[in-house]
């Protein structure tokens, strides 16, 4: 309500933002210099016998998760559970049963990446990794 | 000029996806340098304009001769076993007259009618109330008449609980992994904080397969299109008295029993 | 304004570290529900909501009771309560956010839980409730904040606020009304599939709301320089005595039409909650001490001598808050999930961490009313001189 131009409190005002800048940006001091280098991803003998995945590798490692998106409501809600590829080869849009069967093992594929990357998706909470079964 | 138009595009498009979800498949096609990649059918695929189901009781007199067809659900849908009740996973389970028919319970029912077991699972309702109450379209009505249900898209509100006048719902209380005797690999489990039900094993109609429980049911259970007029559904109901639960509900089972 | 809600007395100081106390109880065990699932609650495959879902239902109605002090008000032009009507729209403010997080804590899969706009579904009735409770919501906290902005500033209210309190008049209506609507169109749920349920929700809660707000007004007399007079409470009393007596009417015209006609589905939630059922009756004497502590208040109510006696009316107003509330909070959504559509007989009883989290909800609201009605009944203080 005050048209004074004066700054009341100053000594806290100015000491309570640099606790706040010092809190928002602490990931990046904690982190500093430690970071992890990027996981080398190795191909599955299959995978590499096969040369391309269902789209360019550029465009799969880019964009896989919307792809699995588009998959799990064109195989849920549209029964429709054949992908033809532009090349014209036909996969059934399985998690388990075709992504895995080529790339191997979640833990290898998968976890590797998504944890340097700090995502954790949960497809695997209920799709399963045939290899992590007792 | 010609390509970073292009590339302006995909990225748009990708980022659109994050809102809006921008087909990748679209945006693949965008660079016009092969065919768009679909998705189809399967063409082993059945198909119908209703699925429905006609149970024969007379054939399915005893536990026992429910037991094949409970089994074989629980074991290739992962179903889990929980000791405590509060928390059932039930898809298709055995129930007596009274409790299937409440609204047709008769004083002097026949005792063997009486303390019969009736399989009891999803009616896949032509009028599915549960589908009416979902928020998300996490349940919905596939053309074929199946009710389904997206598990990736269900926040567990229960709402379609309380809309079913069967009971056939269950929720997933806690994880149901532990609770999986034997993790069945073609199937996936379920999360929870996710509801679910019998979805007329449209996993295996997909691939050309009937039903499971009707696979196992040596003749007992009849699946078909109850749409078409010559099939084997249409022609049990011709030819026997088949009686719904609760018909007066106005929501149109698809499950008949023949009594 | 807001800084009035950051200085206070030790008291207040004292109860709002007490509240926050409660608060992080509720949401440690709120992080023990999201990591375990709600399987740490008592509901079950046969009683799927619970405490979580009743909560709500009670605490619409006390949110919607607010348009019983701004309706007299705007649309009369009755004076009186024109010094209660902030006390009224922020106790709306309170409730509703717990309504919302009632709502939310009852998630199987919280994160997703903006896949309600992700995939709007106008069929679907929680679609609509979310509408109205968010708008419910910024409605009060608009209207309350600018008209008791212009009263500390000593100016009329901005000239659009008036189609806002108009507004928030029938929205009031409406939250309690879709809410019902959550229940009453479900087939297969005799109990609830009734018409008038909407109705009776509006009632238990135009006197449930009132009755607490004037708990609340005798309170920030006593503990405060700011008196909100004695012949608002009188008025808040006589809007009680009617819809709690309309309630109980709107109760028994369902007794009669159950076991007059004698159709089983509506009989057997009946049963089972005030004689039991097959043998199971967790809610029998919580049910007619509702009823009773209900018939009570109405003859203390409707009686001039005992309703203009201020402890009379006080504990009257606790017998509707806490009748209505076992009413609506206990027995309507449990009544009506038994027995299920199966015929089968499953109770429901609340966990201790189900009852944490709840109170940890509730305490959130007392927080947030607490605020709010410190900012209010200050700035009232100053303008009318007393500090």
């Amino acid at each position: 309500m005050s048209n004074n131009k004066k700054m009341y409190d100053k000594g806290k005002v100015i000491a309570g933002l640099c606790i706040f800048l010092i809190l928002i940006t602490f990931p990046f001091w904690y982190n500093l210099g430690k970071a992890a280098p990027a996981p080398k991803l190795t191909l599955t003998a299959k995978a590499k016998a096969a040369k391309q995945c269902v789209l360019p590798t550029q465009t799969m490692k880019a964009d896989h998760m919307q792809l699995l998106n588009e998959w799990r409501d064109s195989v849920v809600r549209d029964a429709k559970r054949i992908y033809v590829s532009s090349d014209g080869k036909e996969y059934h849009m399985a998690l388990t049963n075709t992504c895995l069967d080529c790339h191997g093992a979640r833990a290898e594929f998968c976890t590797k990446c998504h944890d340097y990357a700090s995502v954790t998706p949960y497809c695997w909470d209920c799709h399963i990794d045939p290899k992590e079964v007792k | 000029m010609e390509s970073s138009r292009r590339s302006f595009l995909k990225i748009a498009g990708i980022s659109a996806l994050g809102l809006g979800a921008k087909p990748v498949l679209d945006v693949m096609a965008s660079s016009g340098e092969a065919a768009k990649p679909e998705t189809i059918r399967d063409p082993k695929a059945l198909l119908a304009k209703r699925w429905g189901m006609v149970i024969d009781t007379r054939k399915l007199q005893t536990e026992e001769d429910l037991k094949p067809m409970i089994d074989i659900c629980n074991k290739i849908h992962n179903i889990p076993h929980f000791e405590n009740h509060l928390h059932e996973i039930k898809w298709i389970w055995s129930e007596e007259f009274e409790n299937d028919f409440p609204m047709q319970e008769a004083d002097f029912l026949d005792d063997r009618l009486k303390h019969m077991p009736f399989l009891t699972l999803c009616n896949h309702c032509n009028v599915p109330p549960c589908v009416r109450v979902c928020p998300t379209k996490a349940t919905f009505k596939r053309e074929d008449g199946i009710v389904m249900m997206d598990y990736h898209r269900c926040i567990g509100c229960r709402f379609c609980m309380a809309a079913c006048p069967y009971g056939s719902r269950s929720f997933n209380f806690r994880d149901p992994r532990p609770f999986i005797k034997k993790l069945y690999t073609g199937y996936p489990t379920r999360t929870k904080g996710v509801v679910e039900k019998c979805d007329f094993c449209a996993e295996r109609l997909a691939v050309g397969e009937i039903p499971a429980c009707v696979e196992v049911s040596k003749g007992a259970i009849a699946f078909g299109d109850l749409d078409d007029l010559n099939s084997e559904v249409r022609k049990l109901l011709r030819d026997n008295y088949a009686i719904r639960r609760k018909p007066a509900l106005g929501t149109g089972p698809s499950v008949f029993y023949i009594v | 304004m807001l800084e009035k809600a950051l200085t206070g007395t030790k008291r207040y100081y004292g109860w709002m570290a007490a509240l926050l106390a409660v608060i992080g109880v509720g949401f440690i065990c709120y992080l023990w529900q999201f990591t375990f699932g709600l399987g740490l609650t008592g509901m079950s495959r046969d009683v799927s909501w619970g405490f979580y879902v009743a909560q709500f239902t009670f605490l619409v109605g006390v949110a919607a009771s607010a348009v019983m002090v701004v309706l007299p008000y705007y649309l009369h032009n009755y004076k009186a309560f024109g010094r209660i009507t902030i006390l009224g729209e922020f106790l709306a403010v309170a409730s509703v956010s717990m309504c919302i997080l009632f709502i939310f804590v009852d998630l199987g899969q919280p994160i997703r839980i903006m896949n309600v706009i992700l995939h709007p579904t106008p069929n679907s009735m929680l679609f609509w409730d979310m509408i109205v409770l968010n708008g419910y919501l910024f409605l009060n906290i608009i209207v309350g904040w600018k008209v008791l902005e212009a009263e500390r500033n000593n100016v009329p209210p901005a000239g659009w606020l008036k189609p806002l309190i108009y507004l928030s008049i029938p929205w009031a209506v409406s939250i309690h009304t879709v809410t019902a609507y959550l229940y009453c169109g479900l087939p297969g749920r005799g109990f609830w599939l009734t018409a008038i349920l909407a109705p009776r929700f509006l009632a238990s809660a135009f006197a449930a709301g009132p009755a607490f707000l004037i708990l609340l007004c005798m309170l920030v007399r006593k503990i405060t320089k700011f008196d909100p007079g004695r012949e608002q409470i009188q008025s808040l009393a006589k809007v009680v005595a009617y819809a709690i007596s309309v309630n109980v009417f709107f109760f028994l015209c369902e007794v009669f039409v159950a076991f007059y006609s004698k159709i089983p589905e509506h009989t057997e939630h009946l049963k089972y909650l005030f004689v039991g059922l097959h043998g199971h009756g967790v809610l029998v004497p919580w049910m007619w001490a509702s009823l009773i502590l209900m018939v009570l208040a109405i003859i203390l109510l409707v009686n001039p001598v005992t309703r203009k006696n201020e402890t009379v009316l006080a504990l009257a107003c606790v017998a509707v808050f806490v009748g209505t509330w076992i009413d609506k909070g206990l027995g309507m959504i449990s009544g009506g999930f038994v027995p299920n559509p199966l015929n089968h007989v499953t109770e429901y009883v609340p966990t201790l961490p189900e009852l944490a989290i709840s109170i940890g909800v509730w305490a959130v609201g007392f927080l947030i009313l607490t605020a709010l009605y410190k900012i209010a009944v200050t700035i009232k203080e100053e303008v009318e001189g007393l500090i």
